[in-house]
């Protein structure tokens, strides 16, 4: 197993999958429930061989592991290499699983273009795995932009009423941002002669350049997380997409923004992430703060959990850009959280949609007296997401405010409150949709979870419970990364000087 | 001698004697020639093709230094007559069907080829204007070739007019040249032009003949005439007019800045860039609006003519690598869209409205799907091909400092993927009204294949066009 492309396998075994998928012919039915078939066993397969990485993978280094390396376009120095560590292990795994949840989400849910639908979540899930896996600036970028296409098809052919808009807004939104990384990619090169990740990890920028390249790294990756305020995309996005293009939208696309952070602008760029750290910090208090309040004020669920995510993913860029064990550590607990979290809240709105096709507030109510099990499963999330000890939410917010503590007072205590309000507008939310007396004819014959919904919601449980209960099966993997990344930083920027900011100004 | 001569134009020379042939037996069989002088002329431009292919590795010059021929010259002839043959190739069925069924036109095609053929060898100003004057004579003919209908009467003239004027200005550039240099040929002129003490007569000259070119790749200021020619000319030729002859002008205006007038690089630099801001922004905005497919087409190729013009403008080998790419995989996508255009008819009737394809997705899913990855590929969405074309001719820029230009063109590529999602947006999110007419016809299925397979392929094979451009950048820059 020594030279087995793993990492390459796990890729494009979705690929394989969509191609088998785009050739099934036939009566329409019987297409409908190959594709399902096909779809659900490829998901399978790469979960199944993501899983052997994850146990495989040597905790103790924070080196790249599984490397696979192959030339692809020598003259301008382009290799196709694939490689993981401890910061883009979790989300391999993340998007394995969680494209194998959507698949059973969508079971019942997709009747039109099946086909086309299953075929869009595969290729989605080769770019993604992809994204995480590459270690070659033009192969990341190849993948980090194919998202869009997918993408765009999910939303605007299986979304709501507004899904044109939607899917426009947000295509032109992330296109924006990352052309200018790839005018950033192109200048590195120029700068190192090379794309190859593992290298520019340890080239050293200039620092007038460092400014330039960190803004434009900052405008693709600001927009994907995202952060306030070009955010503005992303509950338009959530409202129209279908419930499971919501759930690999909060679960997996918004996280390659905080990878991105994780991967290039922090290790690659640390005189100007330094800079720019204030910056950082306003956005994402003003995220945390001005976002909450705007859930609170929703009348959509989906909206509601959208704005969220917002407030959310403002905890993490502040996490990470505190540069501290804690708060880097609390940074990607956080997105590991929120990506099973947010991607279940969204999949419990899912579960009602599907049987009144409302996605209102309003619509609902009481829905404890009917639906039991359901009731439960949306309480765990509810509390998850508010950041109860003993969820995995509580951990990456502690850590977090642990982190944010260090740095500076002002900071963990503007961020605190965007708990509070998390607190009301989550509780608020089910509080209305849940308890309450069942007053409207339409709910009353509501059938709780059925058995396939139960199986999809049951390993995210067990995810959620296991990350609050025992977070080092899960902290352990990205540790050695997290340390070495915060080591390297501290010696570009403050303690040797000859190298770091005095240094390379002087140049 | 002249045996030595002939052989290194053997192409162009078989081209020529063949092209003369085939006028004669379309003559002589008079009565439904059409096919047949097509399918032969197909044949003709595989042969030349197969001897360009085939030709030595070396640069050679012929007729007293008038013609020459080089890896930047196999490269481009290549792509040239490729993009002929394929363009003939899609125009089988619709000639027949459009009453357009006269053996001239895969003559005056074939003509059209020998001139863009000339164009890229030319070595000489002389030589360049017979080139190109016989290139856009038999172009002026077929884009006129339905006199039947005013539309494309009207483009034929249009073009005419418009290209006449810029032939004009072309022949005085050149001709002040000549009174300031003191010779035509591109070796000596570029050993004349460099230096320090360069007249400024010679590079107002440069000015001109810049400007003559710049109209024949339809660069901004000197667009005005591509819309309604697309729009008006037959589709087939329309599709013929966005692929070889943009790339025969290409050449040409990248040897001529780069051979004779590379002493003068720091002057035309600035040209170049100003073209080529205002091509990629032209191209990125006027489009938006348009409800034609053809004349949207025509606003995306001087939006193409512009990033190409990037990699120019940057005056390096990489940025003429930049170009070469660029132009090898912008063959592909546009030949690959003038395919679904081709394939657009509802009822036996042609209809170019981007309106009629809506809910393609649903009658026709195969062309929709193609013409999908077309648009994502013009749009330059990796992993298809169109992103890495755009990605070397900026890579260019950025080596070269030009990092303005860069960031402007990205920009103008995302504005120009709008209304290229547009399309996909109208196949897939909309519901049919009327469904196109099918089965597809075997000359588009075969070009469609073809084109479909480079851009999506390319991601996993690219060494044969990087390889291909590399020797062909080489050769032009050893001189």
């Amino acid at each position: 197993m020594v030279n087995f492309p793993i990492l390459t396998t796990i890729t494009f075994v979705p690929l394989a999958g969509a191609l088998i998928i785009f050739f099934i012919n036939g009566e329409s039915a019987q297409v409908a429930r190959n594709a399902r078939w096909v779809a659900l066993w490829t998901s399978l397969f790469a979960f199944a061989f993501s899983l052997y990485v994850w146990f495989a993978f040597d905790r103790g280094s924070h080196r790249f592991q599984f490397v696979e390396r192959a030339e692809w376009m020598q003259d301008f120095g382009i290799i196709y290499q694939m490689g993981v560590d401890g910061i883009s292990l979790p989300f391999v795994l993340l998007s394995t699983l969680l494209t194998l949840v959507c698949v059973l989400a969508s079971w019942e849910a997709i009747q039109a273009r099946v086909k086309e639908y299953m075929i869009s979540f595969l290729v989605l899930e080769t770019m993604m795995v992809g994204t995480f896996c590459a270690l070659d600036f033009v192969a990341f970028y190849v993948f980090f932009e194919g998202v869009l296409i997918p993408m765009f098809l999910i939303i605007g052919i299986w979304g709501g009423p507004r899904r044109v808009y939607s899917a426009f807004k947000f295509f032109l939104f992330t296109l924006t941002g990352s052309v200018l990384m790839l005018v950033a990619i192109l200048a590195m090169y120029v700068n190192a002669g090379t794309t190859d990740i593992i290298v520019l990890l340890e080239h050293p920028f200039p620092p007038q350049l460092q400014i330039w390249l960190w803004l434009a790294f900052f405008a693709s990756f600001a927009v994907k997380l995202p952060m306030w305020p070009v955010h503005t995309w992303l509950p338009d996005a959530h409202v129209e997409a279908p419930t499971a293009g919501s759930v690999i939208l909060a679960g997996v696309l918004l996280k390659m923004g905080g990878y991105g952070f994780l991967r290039f602008s922090l290790p690659m760029l640390p005189y100007a992430s330094d800079l720019f750290t204030p910056l950082v910090f306003t956005l994402s208090v003003v995220a945390v703060i001005y976002t909450s309040l705007v859930a609170l004020a929703q009348e959509d669920m989906k909206k509601l959990i959208a704005y969220s995510s917002v407030a959310h993913m403002g905890f993490v860029t502040a996490g990470l850009f505190t540069l501290t064990e804690q708060g880097l550590s609390g940074g990607m607990f956080q997105m590991l959280s929120h990506g099973i979290v947010s991607a279940a809240l969204f999949l419990c709105v899912g579960v009602v949609y599907d049987r009144m096709h409302s996605r209102e507030i309003a619509t609902y109510g009481g829905l404890v007296h009917r639906m039991p099990i359901y009731a439960a499963i949306f309480m765990l999330f509810t509390m998850a997401s508010i950041g109860l000890p003993g969820t995995s939410g509580f951990v990456g917010e502690f850590l977090v405010m642990v982190g944010a503590f260090q740095v500076s007072t002002w900071l963990a205590a503007l961020i605190t409150t965007g708990i509070i309000l998390g607190a009301a507008y989550m509780l608020w939310l089910y509080r209305r949709v849940i308890f309450g007396p069942l007053v409207k004819d339409e709910l009353k014959n509501l059938l709780d979870l059925s058995p396939r919904e139960i199986a999809v919601f049951a390993p995210l449980v067990l995810l959620v419970l296991w990350m609050g209960i025992y977070p080092s099966s899960f902290t352990e993997v990205y540790d050695a990364s997290v340390a070495n990344l915060i080591e390297n930083y501290r010696f570009a920027v403050h303690d040797e000087p000859g190298i770091g900011l005095a240094g390379a100004l002087g140049r | 001698m002249i045996g030595a001569d002939v052989m290194i134009a053997l192409p162009e020379i078989l081209m020529a004697v063949s092209a003369m042939v085939l006028l004669l037996l379309g003559t002589f069989i008079a009565r439904d020639s059409t096919r047949l002088v097509t399918w032969l002329s197909i044949l003709v431009l595989g042969l030349a093709l197969v001897l360009i292919v085939s030709e030595a590795q070396t640069r050679t010059t012929a007729f007293g230094a008038l013609f020459v021929a080089d890896q930047f010259g196999q490269f481009m002839k290549a792509l040239v007559l490729l993009g002929s043959g394929l363009a003939m190739v899609m125009s089988l069925g619709y000639v027949e069907r459009e009453q357009m069924s006269r053996y001239e036109f895969p003559v005056l095609l074939l003509f059209a080829t020998l001139g863009m053929m000339l164009m890229i060898s030319a070595n000489d100003l002389i030589a360049l204007y017979l080139g190109l004057e016989m290139q856009s004579l038999a172009l002026y003919v077929v884009a006129a070739f339905r006199r039947e209908t005013v539309r494309s009467t009207e483009a034929g003239l249009k073009y005419f007019v418009l290209g006449a004027l810029s032939s004009g200005m072309l022949l005085y550039g050149a001709s002040l040249v000549y009174g300031f240099a003191g010779t035509t040929q591109f070796d000596e002129l570029a050993s004349v032009l460099s230096g320090d003490t360069v007249s400024a007569g010679a590079v107002i000259g440069l000015v001109f003949v810049a400007a003559g070119l710049a109209f024949k790749i339809s660069a901004v200021p000197f667009h005005m005439w591509t819309p309604d020619v697309y729009e008006g000319a037959p589709t087939p030729v329309t599709a013929f007019f966005a692929a070889a002859p943009k790339i025969a002008a290409m050449a040409l205006f990248a040897r001529v800045l780069l051979g004779p007038f590379g002493g003068l690089a720091g002057e035309w630099k600035q040209i170049v860039i100003v073209i080529s801001v205002g091509s990629m922004l032209l191209g990125a905005f006027a489009a938006i609006n348009q409800t034609n497919i053809k004349r949207l087409m025509a606003y995306s190729s001087i939006g193409n003519v512009g990033y190409a013009l990037v990699g120019l403008a940057a005056g390096t080998e990489q940025g003429l690598r930049g170009v070469l790419i660029y132009m090898a995989i912008y063959l592909f996508m546009t030949l690959g869209t003038f395919a679904c255009i081709l394939a657009m008819r509802q009822k036996g009737r042609m209809v170019e409205q981007i309106a009629d394809l809506a809910g393609l997705s649903r009658t026709n899913p195969a062309l929709a799907l193609a013409l999908a990855l077309f648009m994502f590929s013009l749009a330059g969405i990796p992993p298809l091909a169109g992103f890495f074309a755009k990605y070397f001719v900026f890579l260019a820029a950025v080596e070269a400092e030009l990092y303005t230009l860069a960031v402007i063109g990205v920009l103008a590529s995302v504005v120009s993927a709008f209304y290229y999602w547009r399309i996909v947006r109208v196949m897939y999110f909309e519901d049919a009204i009327e469904g196109l007419d099918r089965p597809l016809e075997p000359g588009l299925a075969v070009v469609l294949a073809i084109s479909t397979a480079v851009i999506t392929l390319f991601v996993f094979a690219p060494g044969i066009i990087l390889g291909g451009a590399r020797l062909a950048a080489q050769s032009l820059f050893e001189v």
